[in-house]
Order: C-alpha cells, then sequence, then structure tokens
C-alpha cells in the first residue's frame, strides 16, 4: 500500500488503483456526515479535486492522485458517510482508477514513510 | 496575537483528552475523546457537561436596593419586561443600538435584591462598558472574574444535580435559584443552550473543578465540547451571536418577537424607551422585510454559513444567506438557518442555497428543528 501527503491510500488490486482516506485523516476530520463522489467513467487529471468529503466540523476534497479514469465508486458512502470513520482502510474506499502506467505509484510514500510523515 | 486566557477548569479538558481551539479569546474544548457526533448523541440521551466560563457573569444592584430599580434602569437597553420578572425568574433579552440592530443577546435573572446577568464572552468587555456607561447613575455593575459556569443538559440533568444540590428537581424552567451543596453556593437556573432540559450552574472558582469532577463521575454524564455545543443549539433553533444575530439584524427580523413583551409594544405600559425602539416597534407593527428562518437541505450536503440563497434555480440574484448550517446528528440530517425575504419565508418554501458552485435545494421549514425538553 503506499500513502500520499493528502492523506490518501493507494492499493493495487486487480490492476486497478484503490484510493481511500488514512485513518490518521479519518481521525482529524471526526464524524463523516457527507461524501460526494464523481461520476463512473470521468477522466481525471492528476491533483483534480474529486471527491468532496464533510465532516461535523468542515468540508474537504480528495485530490485525483494519478492520472486515469474512474472506473468504479463505492455507493455505498453517500447514504452512509459514517463508514469512512468506522473502516477507513477497507469499506470505505472511495474510488477504483484505471492507471497507464502502475510505475507512476513509486513516487507515493510507503507505510514506514507515511507513519514517519505523521510523525 | 494576545495571550488566550484559560478557565480553571483548562487542566480538567487536558485530562479529559480534550482538543483545545482559540474561541473568544479563551482555549476552550472543541471536542473531548467521544467527538463531536458522539458529543451530541450523548447529551440527548443522558446529560452533557460544558465548561461556559469563558462566558460574561455580571451582578446589577441598584443604589437604592432594590432589584425594581436595577430592572427599570436595565430596561433602558433591552425591549424586554423587567420589571414584570418576578423573583427567581429569568428572562432572555438582548442589548438593542439606535438601529434596532442586537448588541449581544443574554440572560436576565432576578435574584431578589439584584439582577444576574450572562452574557457572550466574545462581546462582555463591550456589554460591561455599555452597562457602565448607561447606568452607572444608578447602578452598580459589578463584573464577576472569580466564578465559573458550568452547564449540565441533557434528560438525566435533574436528578445528577438533585443529587448534588437539593432543590433542583423542584425547579422549572427558567428558574433561578441559590441551592446549597458540598461545593458552595451554587447559582442556579434551569435553563441551556441545547434545547434539552437543563441547568446552567454558577460556582466559585476554587470549587469549580471539584464540582466538574462530582458531576462527571456520575455514568449519565459526558464532557462535551464547543463542536457539540454547536450543534445543539442549531438544532434547538437558537441563535449564535456573531452569525445568526448582530448589529445587522433587529429582533424583529430575527424571529426573536417573543422575546419583546407586551409592555415594552406600543399601547405597552412602558412602550419604546430602549435604543432603536422606533424601527423596532414599526416592525412588529407592519411586519419586517425579511426573517430568520429555518432550512432544510434536501440533499445530504450541508449548507454552512455564507452560502447564498436563491428563489430560482437559475438566474436571478441571491435574496438572503446562510447564517449557521451543518450536519443535525439528532435530526440525522443537514440543518441550516438563514434571513430570507417575509415573502418567500413561509414554512415549505423551496429556496436554493449555494453550495461549491451548485444550487441545491433547500425547504424553509419551521424551528426548532425538533421538540425541546424544558420542563415548563
Amino acid at each position: 500500500m503506499k500513502f500520499t501527503e493528502e492523506h490518501e491510500w493507494l492499493r493495487v488490486e486487480d490492476d486497478l488503483v484503490v484510493v481511500g482516506i488514512t485513518e490518521h485523516a479519518a481521525e482529524q476530520l471526526g464524524d463523516i456526515v457527507f461524501v460526494e463522489l464523481p461520476e463512473e467513467g470521468k477522466t481525471v487529471s492528476k491533483d483534480d479535486e474529486i471527491v468532496v468529503i464533510e465532516s461535523v466540523k468542515a468540508a474537504s476534497d480528495i485530490l485525483a492522485p494519478l492520472d486515469g479514469e474512474i472506473v468504479e465508486v463505492n455507493e455505498a458512502l453517500p447514504d452512509n458517510p459514517g463508514l469512512v470513520n468506522e473502516d477507513p482502510l477497507g469499506e470505505a474506499w472511495f474510488f477504483k482508477m484505471k492507471v497507464e502506467d502502475l510505475s507512476a505509484l513509486d513516487e507515493y510514500m510507503d507505510e514506514a514513510a507515511y507513519k514517519a510523515f505523521i510523525g | 496575537m494576545p495571550e488566550l486566557n484559560r478557565t480553571a477548569l483548562f487542566d480538567l479538558h487536558l485530562e479529559l483528552g480534550a482538543k483545545m481551539v482559540p474561541f473568544a479569546g479563551y482555549e476552550m474544548p472543541v471536542q473531548y475523546r467521544l467527538g463531536v457526533m458522539k458529543e451530541h448523541l450523548h447529551c440527548r440521551l443522558a446529560a452533557g457537561l460544558f465548561d461556559v466560563s469563558h462566558m460574561g457573569q455580571v451582578l446589577l444592584r441598584a443604589r437604592s436596593g432594590k432589584a425594581a430599580d436595577a430592572a427599570a434602569a436595565l430596561e433602558r437597553l433591552v425591549p424586554v419586561d423587567l420589571l414584570g420578572l418576578g423573583e427567581g425568574r429569568q428572562r432572555y433579552a438582548m442589548f438593542t443600538d439606535e438601529n434596532g440592530g442586537i448588541l449581544d443577546d443574554l440572560m436576565v435573572a432576578n435574584r431578589g435584591d439584584h439582577l444576574f446577568l450572562v452574557v457572550n464572552a466574545a462581546r462582555k468587555a463591550d456589554d460591561f462598558a455599555h452597562l457602565r456607561a448607561h447606568l452607572s447613575g444608578e447602578c452598580a455593575v459589578e463584573e464577576i472574574a472569580d466564578r465559573c459556569l458550568l452547564a449540565l443538559q441533557g434528560p438525566a440533568a435533574e436528578a445528577v444535580l438533585e443529587a448534588i444540590a437539593s432543590g433542583a428537581a423542584e425547579m422549572r424552567f427558567m428558574d433561578v435559584a441559590t441551592l446549597d451543596s458540598g461545593f458552595g453556593p451554587l447559582w442556579v437556573s434551569r435553563s441551556g443552550y441545547t434545547g434539552e432540559d437543563g441547568f446552567e450552574i454558577s460556582v466559585e472558582e476554587g470549587q469549580a473543578e471539584a464540582l466538574a469532577r462530582a458531576l462527571l463521575s456520575r455514568d449519565e454524564v459526558e464532557p462535551i465540547g464547543l463542536g457539540a455545543r454547536d450543534s445543539l443549539r442549531l438544532e434547538a433553533g437558537l441563535c449564535l451571536y456573531g452569525h445568526d444575530i448582530d448589529t445587522t439584524t433587529t429582533p424583529v427580523e430575527a424571529d426573536l418577537s417573543w422575546a419583546i413583551q407586551k409592555a415594552r409594544r406600543a399601547g405597552g405600559a412602558r412602550a419604546g424607551g430602549f435604543p432603536g425602539a422606533a424601527r423596532i416597534l414599526d416592525e412588529l407593527d407592519a411586519g419586517p422585510t425579511r426573517l430568520r428562518v429555518g432550512l432544510r437541505p434536501q440533499t445530504r450536503a450541508p449548507m454552512r454559513e455564507g452560502a447564498l440563497l436563491y428563489a430560482e434555480e437559475e438566474g436571478g440574484t441571491p435574496v438572503g444567506a446562510v447564517t449557521s448550517g451543518a450536519f443535525g446528528p439528532s435530526v440525522e440530517a443537514p440543518i441550516s438557518m438563514g434571513y430570507v425575504p417575509v415573502e418567500l419565508s413561509g414554512e415549505g418554501r423551496n429556496l436554493w442555497g449555494e453550495v461549491r458552485g451548485k444550487r441545491l435545494p433547500a425547504e424553509v421549514c419551521a424551528l426548532p428543528f425538533r421538540p425541546a425538553g424544558y420542563k415548563r
């Protein structure tokens, strides 16, 4: 699993990149009350704001970690945003992307580096 | 940046795992270990303890020694019937300015030979100055710096407080009393800012931590931070000064006309006689041009403070704005309050609020968003 400085985790599954937010991010955001996902089939560029999440405190964005196409979104989240707090690394994945080149993932942190990053 | 003040419960907040934030010049707990959502729900289910010691506590004593003279003097600054406020009772009030705007909202209690006022933290220095400037002739304005203020709110509050301070259970909504306790005399009012039954308790500073610990030792009681305090008051349809009300809003526009009793209205025994009376009495008579309303966003997206409101889904200019908005943990939906023209303020009216550049539907609804649990 890889991690971005925006506190997303990226996991490769069947040649797709699955994206969610880390436990640390979920904890910092507090109780999540709203999730807005991108359309399936949407082509995105790295750093596009593609997901909106709102906690009891504030709204924030999730950026596309890579260039690619959104092939699947987690339909369970808009109806049950609290899942992000309950199981951020598992059931509460946000979207799956198809990317040209999986080696683009290499630029991101591994778990040890991410742990050091969040201190 | 000036150094932030701390309340006497600062160390206890840290011990309880609070996340501290700057608020109105104080370092205050925004949440504890439960987090905003669970704290909110716990307060509605059992009881929550809030440190509100940052708020201003003021004694107003007439030099004559008569509470009625203090009440008559204070009536010059608020559109509220204070001569009609009985001993042991409390009323909601607001300081108005010459334009009819609201300088602050406050609670006024008749404690026998004097009045006891509780004002907002962010406004207290101005309020003290305002009181002194206008009332010093007849009254001593005494700012209380050696008492803390705790709020115990929720359906279990009565039983919890009664065990510590006998007599609490006999009080009803908006009663005030001095109750003896093992923590010195407590100045108690049966009121709060959550829409729940509950109490606000003024306690000697040196006893505050011990009292807080005694209350928290009960299973029913959890500490609650400013985050949940805000969502609780919003569900209760209560105004937050500086957001839902300020000097640009009159009490009538803010839908607080209920706080202006007959005696202070046109034809009343002491009609007018407060700053901005001309405008406020005129609005009471002819109706305001805009009104604070409840809004139920029709999607799950919270419609927060500052969101512009439109009468149509496309085109047109904004007709108003949201002044408070959040997700309501107990109503399990986003809720907002804002100002709209009176002709658009009817319950059930569909409006649109702009969220991240998109207009989302919101329906005008009655306030509060859920029924209050006051013990009347």
